[in-house]
C-alpha cells in the first residue's frame, strides 16, 4: 500500500507553509518523497487564485491591515478564499500517476474525505453540482483549490470548525454570494487535533494509503 | 513544427480553460519547461512544453476553453534542440555531422570513450539543463557517462566530463601527477548549503572510472533521506534544548530473569512471542514514573506540564532510522500486555504500517541499547520529554552479596538522560531507586 506521511503543524504563516510547499512539492517529483499530507491552521489571510478576481475583495489594503489581515495572490485553482484561526486547512502533496491520473476526481476525493470526516462528528455535508466544495444545505464548510504540476498535487482544502466566520466579509468567498457556515455553527464543536484525526483517517480510506506520522514532525524538523 | 493540445486531465475531462501562457510567441522553450496553465474544476495544472523549440504560433487565448486535444500552439522546433536530442539517427547517419564530435580540445577523451562507454541510443531523456550545457560545450551525450537514475546524464556528470577533458588537455605539459583531491568530483563542494536534496545528485557511483580520469573516486555522495534529515535535526535540536545529563545505577535482574525463565516457553507457547526483559523493565518505569510525575512531564515555556497518562515510547531500530512508537496508558498494562504492545509495534514499525497515533503523545521514552550488547549509553532526549532510560545488556557477573559473599548475578546497568532544567540529581535517582527496588524485589505473577 503506498503510503503517505502526515505532518500536524499547527499555526504556520501563508507564506511559511507556500515555501514548505514548494519544497515538498519539487522532493515528491524527484521520488525523493513519499505522498504527504500537511494539516494546518493559518493566522489571518485572504488569498486569491490564480483566476480569481480582485473585485471579489471587498476590503481596501488598509481595511485589511487595519483588521490585522495578510494578502497574498497565488497559483492555486479557485477564486478567493480567507483562511484564519479555528479553520483546519489541508495541503496533500500527492502524485496522482500513483493514485489516479485525474484532477476531478482528485478534487471529488478531497470533497469525500471532508465529508466522511464531518459525518464523524454527526453532521451531514454534502455536494453542491457545479460549485466545488462541502457543503451543508446552502451553507459552505469547507472551500477547494489546487494546483498540480506533473501529476504532483499542492494547495487543498480549508474546513471551518470554529472559525470567526464574520471575516469572511471582507471577500464574495470563491467569487460566490452563498453563506458559509463552521462545525461550530452547526452544533458539532471540535478541536483541531479531532478533526485532524477524522481527516487523517479519511484521508487514508479515500486515497487508499497507509498514514504514517513521521518520526520526527516537520515543524521541529526545521 | 511540433502541436501542443489540451491535455486530458481525467478520465470524465472533455474540455478545459487556458488560463495563463507563461510563454509568448517567438519566446524559447525547453522540453518539459512549463508551457502554460489550464484550470478544471478548481484545480489549476500546469502543462509542460512537449518539445524544445521557439513557441511559433499561440492558437488559443487566455481564458478560452476548448476540448481536450484541441491544438492550442505550436512550437517550431530548433536546430540545436534537435542535433542534441538523443536521436537515434543521429548515431546511425555518420561521424560526419561536426557538432557531434567532440571538440578538438579532448583528442585522448574521443579516442578511447564512445565505442564501448554507452550504447549508442541509450543515452535516455535529458534535462533542459544538461541539454543547453551539451550545446553551450558542443558535446555528444554518448560521450558521457550518465550516474543519474537509469542511467541519464546530469548536471554533475557533464561538469565532471568537462573537468577530467580540461585536465587530460593540460596532463602533457609539465606538472605531472596532479594532486587527486583536485580531481575530486567537483559538486562535493558548492552546492551543499543551498538546500542539498532539491539538486540529489543519483545515488549511484560512477561505476566504471570516466575517460582521462584515471583515479577512482575517493568518495561517494549520497542525498540523506527525508527521516535521516529529521532525525539528525531533531537530535540537534534536543541537544539545544534540553540541559542533558545521565545517570547509571546497576540494578540486579536475577528475580526478573528466573521469572522469564519459568514463564518463557509458556508464554511463547499461548502468545506467539516472546519474553523479554523489556517489558518488566518498562512495566517497572511506569510504576516510578507514577511515583515521580515530574519525569513523566514536559516544559511548556516557563510552564510545567504534568501528562495524566503515562505513554511510554519505545525506541526501534529501522534499517536507516528509528522511530519511537508509543505505547498508551503503559501503567495500566501487565507484562504480557506490555509484551504484545512492544512486539506488534515493533514489527509494524519495520512495515512502515504504524498509525499516526502510535507514534505521538508519549511522556517518557525507552530505549534498549542492550539488545545490541551495549553496557550502557547516554541516550538523547526525545523533545518535548524531560527523560529516557537506557537500557543496558542483562548479564551474569560476579557480585558482592550479603556483606562479603561473592554471587553470580543476573545484572544490568540503567541509564537514565534526564533534563537538569526541571530535574534535579536527587529527584532522578529517587526515580532509579524506585525503578530498581520494583526490578530486583519482582514479585508480580506473569501469567
Amino acid at each position: 500500500m503506498r503510503v503517505c506521511e502526515l505532518h500536524e503543524l499547527g499555526r504556520i504563516s501563508y507564506s511559511a507553509a507556500l515555501a514548505l510547499q514548494g519544497e515538498l512539492v519539487e522532493k515528491r517529483k524527484q521520488g525523493l518523497i513519499s505522498d504527504q499530507f500537511l494539516l494546518l491552521e493559518h493566522p489571518h489571510v485572504i488569498t486569491l487564485g490564480r483566476n480569481g478576481r480582485a473585485e471579489h475583495l471587498l476590503a481596501g489594503p488598509e481595511a485589511l491591515r487595519r483588521a490585522g489581515i495578510e494578502f497574498h495572490r497565488t497559483d492555486r485553482g479557485g477564486d478567493i478564499t480567507y483562511h484564519g484561526p479555528g479553520q483546519v486547512v489541508g495541503y496533500p502533496i500527492l502524485d496522482l500517476r500513483a493514485w489516479r491520473r485525474d484532477v476531478v476526481a482528485y478534487v471529488r476525493g478531497l470533497e469525500q474525505v471532508i465529508i466522511e470526516a464531518l459525518a464523524e462528528f454527526g453532521l451531514r455535508a454534502g455536494r453542491v453540482p457545479g460549485r466545488t466544495g462541502v457543503w451543508i444545505e446552502d451553507r459552505k464548510i469547507a472551500a477547494i483549490g489546487v494546483h498540480v504540476s506533473r501529476w504532483v498535487t499542492s494547495h487543498g482544502f480549508a474546513l471551518n470548525v470554529s472559525t470567526d466566520l464574520s471575516y469572511f466579509r471582507y471577500i464574495v468567498p470563491c467569487g460566490l454570494a452563498a453563506p458559509v457556515t463552521s462545525m461550530a455553527e452547526m452544533g458539532a464543536p471540535a478541536s483541531p487535533a479531532q478533526v485532524n484525526r477524522a481527516l487523517a483517517a479519511a484521508f487514508a480510506r479515500v486515497f487508499e494509503c497507509e498514514m504514517i506520522r513521521p518520526v520526527i514532525p516537520v515543524e521541529q524538523a526545521r | 513544427m511540433i502541436d501542443v493540445v489540451m491535455p486530458q486531465m481525467g478520465e470524465s475531462i472533455v474540455e478545459g480553460t487556458l488560463t495563463k501562457w507563461l510563454k509568448k510567441p517567438g519566446e524559447r522553450v525547453e522540453r518539459d519547461e512549463a508551457l502554460f496553465e489550464i484550470s478544471t474544476d478548481k484545480v489549476d495544472t500546469e502543462i509542460p512544453s512537449p518539445a524544445a523549440g521557439t513557441l511559433a504560433e499561440v492558437l488559443v487565448a487566455e481564458g478560452q476553453t476548448v476540448a481536450v486535444n484541441t491544438v492550442v500552439a505550436r512550437i517550431e522546433e530548433s536546430a540545436a534542440a534537435r542535433a542534441a536530442a538523443p536521436a537515434a539517427e543521429a548515431a546511425e547517419a555518420s561521424v560526419a555531422a561536426p557538432p557531434l564530435t567532440p571538440a578538438a580540445a579532448a583528442p585522448a577523451a574521443a579516442a578511447e570513450a564512445p565505442p564501448e562507454e554507452a550504447p549508442p541510443e541509450a543515452v535516455g531523456p535529458l534535462s533542459p539543463l544538461v541539454r543547453k550545457m551539451l550545446r553551450e560545450h558542443n558535446l555528444d551525450p554518448r560521450l558521457i557517462k550518465g550516474t543519474g537514475a537509469g542511467g541519464r546524464i546530469t548536471k554533475q556528470d557533464v561538469e565532471a566530463f568537462l573537468a577530467a577533458r580540461a585536465e587530460a588537455a593540460a596532463a602533457p605539459v609539465p606538472t605531472p601527477p596532479v594532486s587527486p583531491p583536485a580531481a575530486a568530483p567537483p559538486p562535493a563542494g558548492e552546492p551543499a548549503p543551498a538546500a542539498p536534496p532539491l539538486s540529489a545528485p543519483a545515488p549511484a557511483p560512477p561505476p566504471e572510472a570516466p575517460p582521462a580520469r584515471p583515479e577512482a573516486p575517493k568518495v561517494r555522495i549520497e542525498p540523506m533521506s527525508v527521516m535521516r534529515q529529521k532525525i539528525a535535526e531533531h537530535m540537534i535540536l534536543s541537544r539545544r534544548t534540553s540541559a542533558h545529563v545521565t545517570t547509571v545505577h546497576r540494578v540486579d535482574m536475577t528475580r526478573v530473569a528466573r521469572m522469564r525463565e519459568r514463564y518463557k516457553a509458556e508464554v511463547q507457547q499461548r502468545y506467539g512471542f516472546s519474553l523479554t526483559f523489556l517489558p518488566f523493565v518498562t512495566r517497572a518505569a511506569a510504576q516510578a514514573l507514577r511515583a515521580y510525575p515530574l519525569l513523566n512531564a514536559s516544559i511548556d515555556g516557563s510552564n510545567i506540564v504534568y501528562h495524566n497518562e503515562i505513554n511510554i515510547g519505545i525506541a526501534v531500530a529501522l534499517d536507516n532510522g528509528l522511530i519511537v512508537p508509543v505505547i498508551r496508558n503503559a501503567d495500566e498494562k501487565s507484562v504480557i500486555g506490555l509484551q504484545r504492545a512492544i512486539a506488534d509495534l515493533a514489527a509494524r514499525a519495520r512495515s512502515r504500517q504504524l498509525k499516526p497515533d502510535e507514534v505521538h503523545g508519549g511522556t517518557f521514552s525507552i530505549t534498549n541499547f542492550g539488545s545490541y550488547g551495549s553496557l550502557t549509553g547516554t541516550p538523547i532526549i526525545n523533545q518535548p520529554q524531560v527523560a529516557i532510560l537506557g537500557v543496558g545488556v542483562v548479564e551474569k557477573a560476579p557480585v558482592v552479596v550479603d556483606e562479603d559473599k561473592i554471587a553470580i548475578r543476573s545484572v544490568c546497568l540503567l541509564s537514565l538522560t534526564f533534563d537538569h532544567r526541571l530535574i534535579d540529581g536527587a529527584l532522578a535517582d529517587q526515580f532509579m531507586l524506585k525503578l530498581k527496588a520494583v526490578l530486583e524485589n519482582w514479585s508480580e505473577e506473569v501469567l
